[in-house]
């Protein structure tokens, strides 16, 4: 199964991707960088289609 | 796709309608100042960037024309535009201008130099405004700032109407000088470990 993953070090925390995820799996903790809730995640690819930076990217894990 | 809207998501409303305004009576500039502080204000006191999340009308006029009409490229946004080079840079930039218009602003209040009614986009263009001018009841200085300020929000505005255009809707987002100067604020307040894989 795949799931998001941010790049924190270039993430700008604007929140476009916590706005267009349909699982309420994304949060902004303290405005410093997007994080994905992987328990929620179902890898659906909305937010890394909508981040203005192009820091969250599809990975394939086990489980 | 959208779940239920919330209040805040029709800010868009307010951001283009103090656009339009600046049209009519430049003087209207002043509530601009509004999203400076307002964003600055949570930062500091709340750290964390609802500003930008859920309340930033501009973010969501650039989502609704280059998301929902089209208006956008959708191609992925130079490396060098997300760098910390280039948006520390620009956020430097952007303070450093805003400064010399403060100071523009002090030199018309205090009566060595004129009013100037022109709206300066781009920091180079300076376009003709005079018809959005009617006077103003105090001193000239108020809307010297209020052409500053106006052309703050404009150049911004087309800036990010033009990242818009070429990459991702929400372009502007990426290098905003608001955006990364109340994520700086938040790392400093909150310390900077990420803590996220």
């Amino acid at each position: 199964m795949r799931k998001a993953v941010v790049d924190t070090h270039v993430c700008v925390a604007c929140g476009c991707c916590m706005k267009v995820c349909p699982r309420k799996a994304i949060t902004i903790p303290k405005g410093i960088c997007a994080e994905i809730d992987q328990e929620l995640c179902v890898g659906c690819g909305l937010c890394a289609k909508e981040c203005p930076a192009s820091v969250i990217t599809l990975e394939v894990c086990e489980k | 796709m959208k779940q239920n809207k919330k209040w805040y998501d029709y800010l868009w409303i307010v951001s283009l309608t103090y656009l339009i305004l600046g049209f009519f009576n430049i003087l209207f500039a002043w509530l601009g100042l509004l999203c400076f502080f307002i964003p600055l204000i949570i930062s500091v006191t709340m750290g964390s960037k609802s500003y930008c999340n859920k309340y930033c009308g501009r973010g969501q006029l650039f989502a609704l024309v280059g998301g929902r009409f089209g208006l956008s490229r959708r191609k992925d946004i130079p490396k060098w535009i997300k760098s910390h080079y280039f948006r520390y840079g620009f956020l430097i930039f952007f303070f450093a201008m805003f400064f010399l218009m403060l100071w523009n602003t002090y030199l018309v209040f205090a009566g060595s130099k004129d009013l100037s009614t022109v709206v300066t986009l781009l920091w180079t263009f300076k376009l003709p405004w005079h018809w959005a001018y009617h006077g103003t009841l105090f001193s000239d200085g108020v809307a010297q700032f209020a052409f500053g300020f106006y052309s703050v929000m404009l150049t911004s505005t087309v800036l990010g109407f033009v990242t818009m255009l070429l990459f991702k809707p929400r372009s502007w987002c990426v290098y905003c000088p608001m955006g990364t100067m109340t994520q700086l604020i938040c790392r400093a307040r909150n310390g900077s470990s990420p803590h996220n894989t």
